[in-house]
């Protein structure tokens, strides 16, 4: 199974600061690979690196093939190509993911009908409104026709979060980069959210690159881990292992303390 | 996971900036001409001192005016009436608009609309017009007319952004926290808000210091400033029209003088505003 | 006799419902009480009306017995000294304009509190890990988790007999989260804390009893232990239920 993603020793810097350093994964379609780090780890600049996003100032070296395509240093023109049909992205906050001023479904109907032009079999009209009730409906939306019409604002968190996940997979994309989904998220739109995420991956058969700082829900989400630290890779390999048996302090640390709550909720001194 | 601070952090050490330095070397000059003024003179301002509309001469360095006075005297007094009358004005505007700002920021709703939309009316209005107008409602052209009135033309803008810049602060934790520890609003205002809100303040205040010297030599042009021994740039500017042509230096004279203060003014506000930096208080 | 007691209290409107709605707990002195609940729940409003900054639209708030009335100063100046604050937001709760050892001495000099201030003052940074050579620094030279510091510093330094946190770690990292829990641990023996939370994981690891929120009303209270052992309301099932947990799978070798 070639891979989707292909990252090899990529080293992201801001001037003389390294911020990522010498960082490899590879992920292929229908894999799902969590991001573990803290503030400061890297974990959300590897995921714009790999969409070729990185803001002004940093520059990325090594090599990133998405697709087949090698982002680093390639022109924007050709990495947008992939942005909404290879790759799609998911942010932590909804509210400013989506455009206060437009009504919800229209801005998933966008997504949709550039997909759909790409494809060669435009969208429009009534066949558009269909398609994205549809979404709406797939990623368990109640009342579609009516929230379609709603603004972000007048939306909870869980539910803009909701449509911010149906403009995603309007791209049809093969990788799906979440990054911080559910944190700003209640803990019980978060357990809806994670849920959904994990029904819609396994169905369309997607790539999941997963990056969260929350351990319990990583370990529940995917099945390879990289723990990240200050941008180098402390621990790789699949979740249950190296939850269950930490090689680096690090790592450990981290599970100790994820450990304290956890015992915590169960009632353990 | 976090949100940036919204207000700013205390300058950090040792940045050199360019424009800075240019634009405070600019501005220093007029300072000390102005200043020197006070003590010590070429000559006497009203003085017919030379022959009429001379050149530049080792004794008049500048040249003379239409009726013989000296000309760079004129220009020392000149600095000494831009200086204050850009400090004035700008003190003014700033006492006036400040007070107005924070009272908006902490009236009751429909209050503060008012107040905005007033304040918005008055913005619309331009500078040179309202003080011409407080100008010519009191009796007497004089220098403090013109600084008052370009005062209250100025207060308009700092109220409208003392009171954004105010309500910012105040949805701040630290307000709260200022609260919950028993501090007075009075005493809110003096430490907390004021001198977070002043880094953007004092850069708007540097730029109206510029338009207040600008706006000041127009109304000089125009008749309206301060009349003689207070000659002003722009009152030469208005008697060197005439002999333009035939004697440039006088009208020469004054425009460099003015348009290097004014520029002077501009760079510092762009070198003061390089150095808050408000992203820099995020992680 | 119990430190702060909520009798029935109500405030607000939203389209739907009050805001809160017929609240009631007792805060008793030494207690660790978690208040967990979700948006929309009227934690936050809860709060604030803890802290005398709103006022409830019925029922009543008592502090030792009087009423915690906001109008009345020389009651008010008396209760914040009994009762100090930590926020959530560690980068908005400190004057960036100050440094550390005014932020900390501002409650001191508010509050008119007798004694040596710089004492004071170096004997809460100590108790929070910190050390007394920071007062001349600035926050912004601080991290997420120092900050938090900072301000705990600044919450004990007059001595309270309640401490109030607002999603106190929930801007923190992972590893700097339980590290002020354990110092809130620390600091809680000297002090009822009252700690108002979305993570039930911090509020297990750190509080005596449970207080569950929903929409306004308190739907479920009493001992953590008992009520996460046996959760009573549909409520609190479902928020248990919601929570991720650490699948530790032991190595078969």
């Amino acid at each position: 199974m070639s891979a989707l993603l292909d990252i090899q020793n990529l080293t992201i810097s801001a001037g003389d600061t390294t911020l990522v350093s010498n960082l490899s994964f590879t992920l292929a379609k229908g894999e799902r690979l969590g991001l573990i780090g803290e503030s400061g780890s890297g974990k959300s600049l590897t995921s714009l690196a790999a969409t070729g996003l990185l803001p002004a100032g940093l520059s990325a070296d090594g090599s990133v093939i998405l697709d087949d395509q090698q982002v680093i240093g390639s022109k924007d023109s050709t990495i947008n190509r992939l942005r909404g049909t290879a790759v799609a992205m998911v942010f932590q906050e909804p509210l400013t993911a989506l455009d206060p001023l437009m009504r919800v479904g229209k801005q998933v109907a966008e997504p949709l009908a550039r997909r759909a032009r790409r494809d060669g079999r435009p969208l429009t009209g009534a066949a558009l409104n269909q398609a994205v009730l549809a979404l709406l409906d797939d990623v368990a939306l109640p009342e579609p026709a009516r929230l379609a019409r709603a603004y972000p604002h007048e939306l909870s968190g869980g539910q803009r979060q909701r449509i911010a996940i149906a403009m995603a997979l309007a791209c049809q994309p093969d990788l799906l980069i979440a990054d911080e989904p559910t944190t700003a998220l209640d803990v019980t739109t978060q357990a809806e959210i994670l849920g959904l995420l994990d029904r819609l991956v396994r169905e369309r058969n997607m790539a999941l690159l997963f990056i969260s700082h929350d351990l319990p829900v990583v370990a529940n989400t995917v099945e390879r881990v990289v723990v990240l630290r200050q941008g180098i890779t402390v621990e790789t390999g699949p979740v249950a292992s190296v939850f269950a048996n930490p090689r680096h302090d690090y790592t450990r640390s981290l599970l100790a303390a994820a450990q304290r709550l956890d015992h915590a909720l169960e009632g353990k001194p | 996971m976090s949100t940036a601070a919204v207000t700013t952090p205390p300058r950090r050490q040792g940045k050199k900036s360019l424009t800075l330095w240019a634009g405070a070397i600019l501005v220093g000059l007029h300072v000390v001409v102005g200043l020197l003024s006070l003590v010590w003179l070429p000559y006497d301002p009203n003085a017919f001192t030379g022959g009429r509309l001379e050149g530049a001469s080792l004794l008049h360095w500048v040249g003379t005016d239409r009726l013989g006075r000296d000309l760079f005297t004129q220009l020392m007094i000149g600095s000494r009436i831009a200086l204050f009358v850009g400090v004035g004005a700008v003190a003014i505007g700033a006492a006036i608009g400040v007070t107005l700002g924070l009272l908006a920021a902490f009236a009751s709703k429909w209050l503060d609309d008012a107040l905005a939309a007033t304040l918005d009316i008055l913005i619309a209005f331009p500078t040179l017009l309202i003080a011409m107008l407080v100008v010519a409602m009191s009796d007497t052209a004089s220098l403090w007319s013109a600084v008052v009135a370009l005062g209250i033309a100025l207060s308009a803008i700092v109220a409208r952004l003392t009171r954004i810049l105010a309500k910012r602060v105040l949805v701040m934790d630290y307000i709260t926290a200022a609260r919950t520890s028993g501090s007075s609003w009075l005493k809110i205002v003096a430490i907390h808000i004021l001198p977070n809100i002043w880094p953007t303040l004092s850069v708007n205040f540097a730029l109206q210091f510029g338009l207040a010297v600008i706006a000041e030599a127009s109304l000089s042009y125009l008749g309206l400033g301060a009349p003689p021994p207070n000659a002003s740039w722009g009152r030469m500017l208005q008697e060197a029209q005439g002999t333009v042509f035939t004697a440039p230096l006088g009208a020469i004279a004054p425009g460099i003088a003015l348009v290097s203060l004014a520029i002077g003014v501009n760079l510092l506000a762009d070198g003061l505003r390089e150095r808050i930096d408000p992203t820099r208080s995020t992680r | 006799m119990s430190l702060i007691r909520v009798d029935n209290v109500s405030f607000g409107y939203t389209a739907e419902r009050r805001i809160l709605d017929g609240v009631s707990l007792d805060i008793a002195p030494g207690d660790t009480i978690g208040l967990v609940g979700e948006s929309g729940s009227g934690k936050t409003t809860l709060l604030r009306l803890l802290l005398g900054l709103t006022r409830p639209d019925s029922g009543s708030i008592t502090f030792d017995g009087q009423q915690l009335d906001p109008t009345n100063r020389s009651f008010m100046r008396d209760f914040r000294k009994q009762a100090q604050v930590v926020f959530q937001d560690p980068y908005s709760s400190l004057d960036p304009r100050q440094n550390i050892g005014a932020i900390i001495a501002e409650p001191l000099r508010s509050l008119k509190v007798p004694g040596d201030h710089a004492t004071m003052i170096g004997e809460a940074l100590e108790a929070v890990g910190l050390t007394r050579d920071i007062v001349t620094r600035y926050p912004h030279q601080f991290s997420g988790g120092q900050r938090q510091r900072i301000a705990i510093a600044r919450a004990i330094v007059a001595g309270p007999r309640l401490l109030l946190a607002d999603e106190a770690v929930s801007a923190l990292d992972l590893t700097t989260r339980i590290r002020i829990v354990d110092l809130l641990a620390r600091v809680s023996k000297t002090m009822s804390l009252l700690f108002v939370s979305h993570d039930i994981g911090v509020v297990a690891a750190l509080c005596r009893r449970i207080v569950i929120l929903e929409q306004g009303r308190v739907v479920e209270q009493g001992e953590t232990r008992a009520v996460l052992a046996n959760p009573q309301h549909p409520y609190t099932q479902r928020l248990l239920a919601s929570v991720p947990r650490l699948t530790i799978k032991k190595a078969s070798s």
